[in-house]
């Protein structure tokens, strides 16, 4: 299992060099970064041509790949552009862990994203648990009664969520719950950051604001999980080894949660370690519609302004928990099922 | 023969299934008893209704859309069919234990057999974990799996065909059961390990006084097993007999053509074996006359008119069918 473990960590290596090559490619056209610098103002052209020299946007791109890659110390730039090289450069490379620095901020991006990071593992978190408690409790209970009333009410409601945009449901939601709720004389629910700047930081107000921004992100992975789920524990529970554990006397909670559902959980999991890494890039239309200083928010804000360090570093790391989740799955699997073996 | 206690018995059993297509009339009207430590076989061809009959008395059939329209089945006196889940979950695995055809796929996968085997003991005699564990090495032994201690912490992906049948039956002793329903617990063997299963389940039969039913639709199979022969058709009892009359005298057209298209060592070889004409009934549509009527090559008008009631025939053998086949001519 530990040489699996390590020939896979080995495998995503060349892996990541490619995801890393392509994502850099595409930053090229996601907008020049230098355009938007002068704020309102017309940057002048001279102005221009120093800046593309001083953040060796002026280079072929396999090269400012490089340099992003492997750093650029061991060579010398021509900053004033003279024609000679004499200035050292000092970016180290993503390879030595340096991902540079952000291109509108000019703060080093490890600090960009580490600010952020934590509100969306937070968030991501949070959503993850309600996710998969009410997707279990959705999908077990409606396999159970198939075909029931409640089945058939949680199928309709499941479908229509499933089909509803994100930002409609977090507008509604607003509607109903800030808005109205205001209005009725009712506690309502903040709509905007992580809490009262009057009020502080304190985990109560972060609980408080996280309500609406939790159920936004849960209510779409809930109805469709739990479809999953229904289907995969129907499936089990018309499995021969399911009548042969009712054939021994066993009683119904034993049957359903160890022999179905542990025979279930395998097409569940490839889902849920699938949709996994993109809940650490922080969901962007959420965040965005509720402020929350998170991954989705800053991605959205550097994508636009074409700042390709900070971006690269979100998506290599979304690409580096993909690899890791996945890898975490197959172990998983052969965990729930005897017959996986991995040499 | 038969003083020994009645310890199952079966009245006018019905089982129907609603699906789109209509109702199908699984079983109609099954009767049948069971004595203590007695074998009897139940034989028949593929859907005929033997193994939802002794599902129905397991309770195992699912609802919807599976329905048990009518019928008793009195284990000691007590109507399973009138019991409580909670009441049948006492009798399944301790009092009444069932074998399946496919040991691969009636065997959960993703437990071992060991855990698998355990799981009555627990339910049941309250064992805890280490009575238990000694207990599935005590069982797997008397089934003839060598070496328990670690073969018990395999998965049934682990175990061959005859290996997981034997689990199997180790899994339906493990609470000493007064009856044992096995349900074609052969069908997917090679012959040589059938022989086996069947030697095992005769031997731990006679010493466990265990009462069995065999399902099979493999009458070669029957004959060294069985004290009593149940042929099935059409979700209705055709006819009953010990083994020996059956084979040497039997009655319904069905038994016979059955017999014909068996092969045996003690006749001539360069006999042809009879295959059945026709196809088996279509049990969407209400059973009317005689089921076995389109394929018989003795019926006349009353069969298809009027379903022949089982009829004593002879000593403790039983038949239904308008039709006397030893005289050749209908009976009265």
């Amino acid at each position: 299992m530990t040489r699996y473990i390590f020939r896979r960590l080995l495998q995503a290596i060349p892996l990541l060099f490619v995801i890393s090559l392509v994502l850099f490619v595409l930053m090229q056209n996601m907008g020049d970064p230098i355009a938007t610098m002068g704020g309102r103002n017309v940057t002048r052209s001279a102005d221009r041509e120093r800046l593309k020299r001083q953040l060796g946007l002026d280079k072929p791109i396999i090269v400012q790949y490089l340099y992003w890659l492997v750093g650029n110390d061991w060579t010398k730039t021509d900053l004033d552009g003279d024609g000679v090289a004499e200035t050292p450069g000092v970016r180290r490379g993503v390879l030595r862990g340096d991902f540079g620095l952000s291109l509108v901020n000019k703060k080093p991006v490890t600090q960009v994203i580490g600010e952020r990071l934590p509100n969306t593992l937070l968030l991501m978190l949070t959503a993850e648990a309600f996710i998969l408690i009410f997707a279990l409790l959705i999908g077990i209970y409606s396999a159970l009664r198939q075909y029931s009333t409640f089945d058939n009410i949680i199928t309709t409601v499941t479908f229509l969520f499933y089909s509803m945009p994100v930002f409609f449901f977090a507008l509604v939601a607003m509607y109903i719950f800030a808005v109205n709720f205001k209005k009725w004389g009712l506690p309502y629910l903040p709509t905007v950051g992580m809490f009262e700047p009057t009020a502080g930081k304190t985990p109560l107000q972060v609980a408080w604001h996280m309500v609406l921004p939790t159920a936004t992100l849960s209510f779409g992975f809930i109805a469709g999980y739990s479809r999953y789920i229904r289907s995969a524990m129907l499936e089990a529970l018309g499995q021969d080894y399911v009548r042969t554990a009712k054939a021994k006397g066993l009683p119904r909670p034993e049957i359903v949660y160890i022999h179905a559902l542990k025979n279930a959980a395998l097409p569940i999991v490839t889902i849920i370690a699938l949709d996994l890494p993109f809940l650490l890039g922080g969901a962007i239309v959420t965040e965005r519609i509720f402020g929350w200083p998170g991954m989705g928010r800053l991605f959205l804000d550097h994508v636009s302004r074409g700042d390709t360090p900070v971006v690269m570093g979100i998506l290599m790391m979304i690409a580096v928990a993909a690899v890791i989740f996945q890898l975490i799955a197959d172990i998983l699997y052969a965990w729930l099922d005897p017959r996986i073996r991995y040499t | 023969m038969n003083r020994r206690q009645v310890i199952l018995d079966l009245k006018d059993l019905r089982t129907r299934f609603h699906i789109a297509e209509g109702t199908v009339y699984a079983v109609n009207g099954v009767s049948l008893t069971l004595h203590e430590c007695e074998t009897i076989a139940i034989v028949g061809e593929s859907g005929c209704g033997k193994s939802v009959t002794m599902l129905s008395v397991m309770g195992l059939i699912p609802v919807p859309p599976g329905e048990i329209v009518s019928g008793q089945a009195f284990y000691r006196n007590r109507d399973l069919l009138a019991l409580s889940e909670a009441e049948m979950e006492h009798i399944r695995g301790k009092e009444i234990a069932m074998v399946f055809q496919d040991p691969m796929t009636a065997l959960n996968p993703v437990l071992t057999i060991g855990r698998q085997i355990s799981e009555p003991l627990r339910v049941h005699l309250n064992m805890d974990r280490a009575a238990a564990q000694q207990r599935v090495i005590e069982l797997l032994e008397q089934v003839g799996i060598p070496d328990p201690k670690n073969r018990m912490n395999d998965y049934p992906h682990q175990f061959s065909g005859g290996m997981r049948q034997r689990a199997m039956l180790a899994m339906a002793l493990a609470c000493a059961p007064s009856v044992l329903i096995a349900d074609e617990p052969t069908t997917a063997l090679d012959v040589t390990i059938q022989a086996q299963i069947v030697e095992l389940v005769t031997r731990l039969r006679d010493a466990l006084c265990m009462a069995v039913i065999w399902i099979t639709h493999d009458l070669g199979v029957v004959a060294g097993l069985a004290e009593r022969v149940i042929v099935m058709y059409a979700g209705m009892v055709v006819e009953e007999a010990n083994v020996d009359d059956l084979y040497d005298d039997p009655r319904h057209p069905y038994t016979l053509s059955l017999l014909a298209a068996l092969p045996r060592i003690d006749r001539r070889r360069d006999r042809r074996l009879k295959s059945i004409p026709g196809a088996p009934p279509n049990l969407l549509v209400a059973p009317h006359g005689c089921p076995f009527a389109p394929r018989c090559e003795f019926a006349f008008d009353r069969c298809r008119i009027e379903t022949p009631p089982l009829l004593p025939v002879a000593i403790e053998h039983r038949a239904r069918c308008w039709y006397d086949v030893v005289n050749g001519r209908p009976f009265e």
